[in-house]
Order: structure tokens, then C-alpha cells, then sequence
């Protein structure tokens, strides 16, 4: 049952994938990066990854999605139509993903207890968090307190984008009057 | 969307609702599914739902803009404050332990401050970035209008 799931969300990404890259309308492509995102969180759901389902779900369907709408107020509408065929491109493109899927018969066995994922440091955090600080959440044990700079490091881009932001878009503020006149 | 009413009554329904879910998953993160940057996000989302049905001016009101510059370093210079009370007591950066008596009240307690620090910068930024894109629009729509 879960590998019927799991079938039927990666041909629906398949199918909403070339759908955005098929689209030439932007609004389009926006609501349908929407739902790739919503469906990328099934599949971590179906996966039993909670926090990266949550973030998925809110991150990449809800905030992305509203700012890309608020983007697209500003810009046209429209994709310009291509002006002509880029093969080097595709040619590019082919041959990284036939590498890639070449590269995958290397992969350890899916799940098996002896692979390298399972051996390194997974054990102890499954073992001792819950001794180290009696928190049941292992995935907010190992962020916040285990690898903490990490996330110190995070918080630190979130604010430098804020900031990336604000040196590309401020404005000057406008004047009172012609807040007035808006208002009414 | 001012005059449409029932986007009015089910926003004014749902803005409460989302901003508890936030919090929920702010300060529930270390049992269930979560943490600040989720949080964050959904904070911020309530927020702008918000500005898409009363405006811009009303929403700032509620939150000054002056306000979002400051919380989104106030975030980060929390989560700095706990790494460096690690140190003062006699820990190395970001350790916990040595905060409270208790090792593991300290590490939740640890654990539950620099999330709440990351959820302020998260949610703030969110916010900022949109404001600024409205403000964008609202220049845009002033040079149409003009000339």
C-alpha cells in the first residue's frame, strides 16, 4: 500500500514538473511550485519525516509561494517566449542526469541495517538523547542543542537575506500627505 | 479585499487560529514535529493574511515596521546571548549544561530559548520582505497612476 503511495506522489511530481516548465504563464508556474512542494511533504510524511514534512509544507507551499506572488506584482505576467533552441543546454542536461542515474547503481542497498547512514553517529542519537536532555524530539535535539552552531549559522542567512532584501527594495518613505490621499 | 465579507469573517476567524498553531509549534517543537524556523513561517503567514485583507496600513500598526528591524536581530542576539552564558559559566560556546543545576532542564531549556530566538528572526524577516514588496507595488501603481 505505501509503495502504491509512494508511486502515485513521484508521478504526480513528475507530471506537475514538466507542467511548470511547460507553462509560460508565471502565476501558473508559481501555484503549481505550490503543489510540488505540498506533494514533496506527502512523500516525507509517507516517509515518517515529520519536522522536514512541516517544513516543507510551510516553507516551500506557503511562504515561497507568497513571495513569488508578491514578485510577480511587480513583474510581467508572461514568460518571454524563447527566442531559439539552446542545445548545448539540453545536451548538458541529458548527460548529467544519465551520469546521475548511472551514479545510483553504486548506492548501498535501501535500508539495510549495515549501511553507512545507520552506523555513524544515527545510533547514538537514537541511544542517548532522550538521557543526555529528555527531549523526545530527536530531529529538535540534534538541531538545537547537538549541531547548535549549525543553526546559529542558519538563523544568521535568514537574517542576512532580510537584510539583502532591504538594501534591494527599500524605499524612501512616502510623505504624509500622500498616505492620506491613498487612505481615502 | 477589504469589502468582501466572507474573505473578512473567515480571516478574522482563521488569523487567531494560525498564530496559536504557530506558537503551538514553537514551544511544543521538542515533542512534536517542529521548531522556530516552522513556526516562523506560519507566524509570519497569519501576518500577511492579515495585510492581504485589511492593507498594509492597519497591519503596521499592529506590528511597526521600526519593530521588525529591531526583533530580527533581538532573534539572533538571543540565540548568540545562550552561547555566550555557556561560556560565562563555564561551558564551552552553546553548551547548555552548565546554565541550570539540572543538566537535562538546562539543555530543554537551552533547546527552548535559541528556537524562540530563531522563530523572532524568522518571522520578522518573513514580514519584512513582504512589506517591502508591498511597498514596491504600492510605488509602482503611484508612477502608473502618474504619468
Amino acid at each position: 500500500m505505501e509503495t502504491l503511495i509512494d508511486i502515485g506522489l513521484l508521478i504526480f511530481l513528475i507530471i506537475i514538473a514538466v507542467a511548470v516548465v511547460r507553462s509560460r504563464d508565471l502565476f501558473t508556474a508559481a501555484m503549481l511550485f505550490a503543489i510540488y512542494s505540498l506533494l514533496s511533504a506527502a512523500l516525507f510524511t509517507v516517509l515518517d519525516a515529520g519536522d522536514v514534512a512541516l517544513t516543507e509544507a510551510a516553507v516551500g507551499a506557503g511562504i515561497s509561494t507568497i513571495l513569488v506572488l508578491a514578485l510577480l506584482a511587480l513583474v510581467p505576467r508572461q514568460e518571454a517566449p524563447p527566442t531559439r533552441s539552446n542545445w548545448p543546454a539540453l545536451a548538458i542536461v541529458v548527460i548529467t542526469g544519465a551520469v546521475l542515474i548511472y551514479a545510483t547503481a553504486d548506492f548501498p542497498e535501501f535500508g539495510r541495517a549495515d549501511n553507512p547512514i545507520q552506523t555513524h553517529v544515527a545510533p547514538y542519537y537514537i541511544n542517548e538523547t532522550y538521557n543526555d536532555m529528555g527531549v523526545p524530539n530527536i530531529v529538535a535535539a540534534v538541531l538545537a542543542s547537538y549541531r547548535s552552531i549549525d543553526t546559529l549559522g542558519e538563523g544568521f542567512v535568514i537574517l542576512t537575506a532580510g537584510l539583502a532584501v532591504y538594501s534591494l527594495l527599500a524605499t524612501r518613505r512616502r510623505r504624509p500627505q500622500r498616505r492620506k490621499e491613498s487612505r481615502e | 479585499m477589504r469589502e468582501n465579507g466572507i474573505l473578512r469573517i473567515v480571516a478574522r476567524f482563521l488569523i487567531p487560529l494560525i498564530m496559536l498553531f504557530a506558537l503551538y509549534i514553537q514551544f511544543h517543537g521538542e515533542y512534536s514535529p517542529g521548531g522556530g524556523f516552522q513556526a516562523g513561517v506560519v507566524f509570519a503567514a497569519a501576518w500577511i493574511l492579515f495585510v492581504l485583507i485589511y492593507g498594509l496600513d492597519a497591519a503596521l500598526d499592529v506590528i511597526p515596521e521600526r519593530a521588525m528591524y529591531v526583533l530580527m536581530l533581538v532573534g539572533v542576539m538571543l540565540y548568540c546571548a545562550v552561547g555566550i552564558a555557556g561560556v560565562l559559566m563555564g561551558g564551552h560556546f552553546l553548551e547548555y549544561t552548565p546554565l541550570l543545576d539540572d543538566p537535562k532542564a538546562a539543555q530543554q531549556f537551552g533547546i527552548i530559548t535559541v528556537e524562540f530566538g530563531i522563530g523572532i528572526t524568522v518571522a520578522t524577516v518573513v514580514m519584512l520582505i513582504f512589506t517591502l514588496f508591498v511597498r514596491r507595488r504600492e510605488l509602482l501603481t503611484d508612477s502608473e497612476e502618474q504619468g
